[in-house]
């Protein structure tokens, strides 16, 4: 499991970078983020989380079944919007409200 | 390399679920200062980054604390502590309100009852769990954050702590803290046996590879008197992503089933341990893989159970998305992790008193870190955190803050800058590490060996692992991250030896999986209803048996 990080939306505010709880995340040489322990990810998505231009998504790693789909998050009001782009181009949503407690 | 002297009246290890809530206590019941060390950024560390499920410890109503007491017993077939076992759980149901009022939602009902999922779980949204934490300490006066801060030893005199030490991986800097009275809580130890998938996803582990068992290193170092380390945690998860599987077994009530469809949990019993042992049979013996039955389901279940996984674990559900299959239309595949060492769900750490006192004076533990009781999980981690501020806050009024002597900082900057210094090593740290977890892999009962050994075996790893320990002196670091590398390295060879002379200290098989010696593989309760606890001396583990502390009878440490 590990990120990608999309250096042409990136706009430097280095949130990503703050919250990542393995340090893994740091600036290139033109202050773009850049994943520079990508086998080091725990696959938390807190980066994901915080990215204001969402550049940042996740992907499954081939060894565990991982397929190539990206996912990434957009937060509205309460709701927490989990975006899964396919390899084929079709997307899946799920909304979450952030108010709402788990069913099970 | 900068070099920083800092001083407080208590020092937090670990800003995670124990660290940030000890912070929030003191903060609230006396104006000590307090300064918590981070190695990453409180917002989002440890093992609540991802989010949590449910609120796994809680006296429901009409339950008591004993029966938690009672339960924590019996799954760890007696080697537990009761009376801190205890003692924690008469403060599971505060500490949850007050989860609640920093922000947490819990579920009601339309009484305004807390919605219970069996005898002891809440439900809850824990996807922001951390952030709401990490919130509350932000803003407390006399609370100040030192983030990306790696401590990595204590300073004892005499058994009498007087801070620690540590490095600013962003800011290449050294710090020497001083302490009055220091609470430790940097959680358990990942990464000490080779993990599921050591490729590519090698961190896609359950238990936060960031935690790296620093605590328990730093306390053996300083000849901490510590517990049970052979009572190691394999958890059952869901195949590659290694997702939990709890809310499955007890959120839809899926069964553990073997490839023939066959429910196995119930012909080895239900215990923690128990689980996994069945399902490491069941694969041995040809009826692999096992399986959580979801086949058949609702549909509902099916959207409620991806929305759950995506607020705890998020890989699951994309798994999930990605194979076009929801789990009513394939069952889920569950194996055991590797071993790890955590005293929030079994009972290694620290061997502490019901004030979460360590046997170094001034010196707490709460959380992952502190052994002795087990099943802690989110809500038992608050209530220790919030016992070890109470016990720090008492002993500051009858104790002075001690100064480190300049020796012991010059000889600590020496081995920083040594590591520092390009010296040609042989091997990198990460070679190192790779070796460490074959070693604990194949000869400490990892995931090759079905998680069994004998005590030949265990001699080899320890010769072994030694060995790694004297090849650690000599590597080099780039950079200051590098340097937490090596440091995060050191402290799981720490950890490593001490499994390894307690796995080799309970001469019987009271768990199978978490502790199964092949030389002894029945049950002694004429022997071992006791604790294994350990301490250093002269740079030998020297193992301490203990009777059991039983009835819920304080235990007092005496010296
Ligand atoms: C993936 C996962 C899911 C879980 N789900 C649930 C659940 O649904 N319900 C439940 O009740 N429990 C759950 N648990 C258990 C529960 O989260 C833990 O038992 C509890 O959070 C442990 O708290 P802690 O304070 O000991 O450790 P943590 O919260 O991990 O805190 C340790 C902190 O110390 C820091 N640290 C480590 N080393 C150093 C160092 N050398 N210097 C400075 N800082 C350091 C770490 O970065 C971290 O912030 C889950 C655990 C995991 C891993
Ligand atoms: S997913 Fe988590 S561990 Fe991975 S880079 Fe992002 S913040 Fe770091
Ligand atoms: S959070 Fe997003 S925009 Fe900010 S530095 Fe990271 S990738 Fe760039």
């Amino acid at each position: 499991m590990s990120i990608s990080i999309d250096k042409s939306k990136c706009i430097s505010c280095k949130r990503c970078q703050v919250v990542c709880p393995g340090s893994l995340i740091k600036s290139d040489d033109n202050n773009k983020a850049y994943i520079k322990y990508p086998k080091d990810c725990w696959g938390c998505t807190s980066c994901i989380k915080e990215c204001p231009v969402y550049a940042i998504r996740f992907y499954l790693g081939a060894d565990i079944g991982g397929m190539g789909s990206l996912v990434h998050t957009e937060k509205n009001g309460d709701i927490l919007k989990w975006i899964i782009e396919h390899p084929d181009g079709e997307v899946s949503e799920i909304d979450i409200n952030q108010k709402e407690s788990n069913k099970y | 390399m900068k070099i920083k002297k800092l001083k407080t009246d208590i020092l937090i290890i670990g800003g995670g679920t124990a660290g940030c809530y000890a912070a929030l206590t003191v903060s609230e019941n006396s104006d000590a200062e307090v300064l918590i060390c981070e190695k990453a950024h409180i917002k989002r560390s440890g093992c609540l980054a991802a989010g949590v499920n449910a609120l796994n410890a809680y006296i429901v109503e009409g339950r008591v604390p004993q029966d938690y007491v009672d339960y924590a017993k019996k799954d760890a077939d007696n080697i537990v502590r009761e009376d801190l076992l205890l003692t924690m759980s008469e403060r599971l149901n505060s500490v949850t309100e007050r989860l609640e009022q920093l922000g947490l939602v819990i579920l009601k009902d339309k009484d305004g009852k807390y919605v219970t999922r069996g005898n002891r779980n809440l439900k809850i949204n824990g996807e922001n769990i951390k952030p709401i934490l990490a919130k509350a300490v932000k803003n407390l006066p006399n609370v100040k954050v030192l983030n990306r801060v790696n401590i990595t030893d204590f300073e004892v005199e005499n058994n009498r702590i007087k801070g620690a030490f540590g490095i600013g991986i962003e800011n290449d800097t050294f710090y020497t803290i001083e302490a009055n009275a220091v609470i430790i809580a940097t959680g358990g130890a990942a990464g000490l046996y080779k993990p599921n998938n050591p490729g590519f996803s090698r961190h896609k582990m359950w238990y936060p590879p960031f935690n790296t068992g620093a605590g328990y290193a730093m306390g053996i170092n300083a000849g901490a008197e510590m517990t049970t380390f052979e009572m190691r945690f394999i958890a059952l998860r869901c195949k590659d992503t290694i997702a939990p599987t709890g809310t499955l077994a007890q959120g839809v009530g899926a069964k553990q089933i073997n490839s023939f469809g066959d429910v196995y949990e119930t012909k080895y019993g239900l215990t923690t341990s128990e689980r996994v042992y069945g399902t490491v049979n069941e694969n041995q013996e040809g009826r692999g893989p096992c399986y959580l039955r979801t086949e058949g389901i609702t549909q509902e279940q099916d959207e409620a159970l991806k929305k759950a996984y995506l607020n705890m674990a998020p890989s699951q559900t994309l798994k999930w998305i990605e194979s076009g299959k929801n789990p009513s239309e394939q069952n889920v595949e569950i194996e055991g992790t590797e071993p790890y060492i955590v005293g929030g769900h079994t009972a290694s750490g620290y061997w502490v008193d019901t004030k979460r006192a360590t046997t170094v004076k001034g010196l707490f533990a709460a959380g992952d870190v502190a052994g002795g009781s087990p099943q802690k999980y989110v809500t038992g981690a608050l209530a220790e955190g919030e016992i070890a501020a109470f016990s720090a806050i008492d002993f500051l009024k009858n104790n002075e803050i001690q100064a480190i002597d300049l020796t012991s900082t010059d000889k600590k900057i020496k081995e920083v800058e040594n590591f520092l210094s390009d010296k040609n090593s042989r091997f990198t740290t990460e070679q190192l590490e790779e070796a460490m977890q074959t070693v604990m892999d194949s000869y400490a009962g990892g995931i090759k060996t079905n998680y069994r050994f004998n005590e030949k075996q265990l001699d080899i790893a320890d010769r072994k692992i030694l060995g790694l320990q004297k090849l650690s002196d000599n590597l080099y670091a780039s950079d200051f991250q590098e340097l937490m590398y090596i440091y995060e390295l050191r402290e799981r060879l720490t950890v490593c030896r001490s499994v390894i002379a307690h796995l080799k200290a309970r001469k019987e098989t009271r768990w199978h999986s978490f502790a199964e010696n092949l030389d002894y593989p029945e049950k002694d309760n004429k022997n071992f209803l006791k604790y294994v606890n350990s301490r250093l001396e002269n740079g030998e583990i020297k193992i301490i048996f203990r009777d059991l502390q039983e009835g819920g009878k304080p235990y007092e440490h005496i010296n």
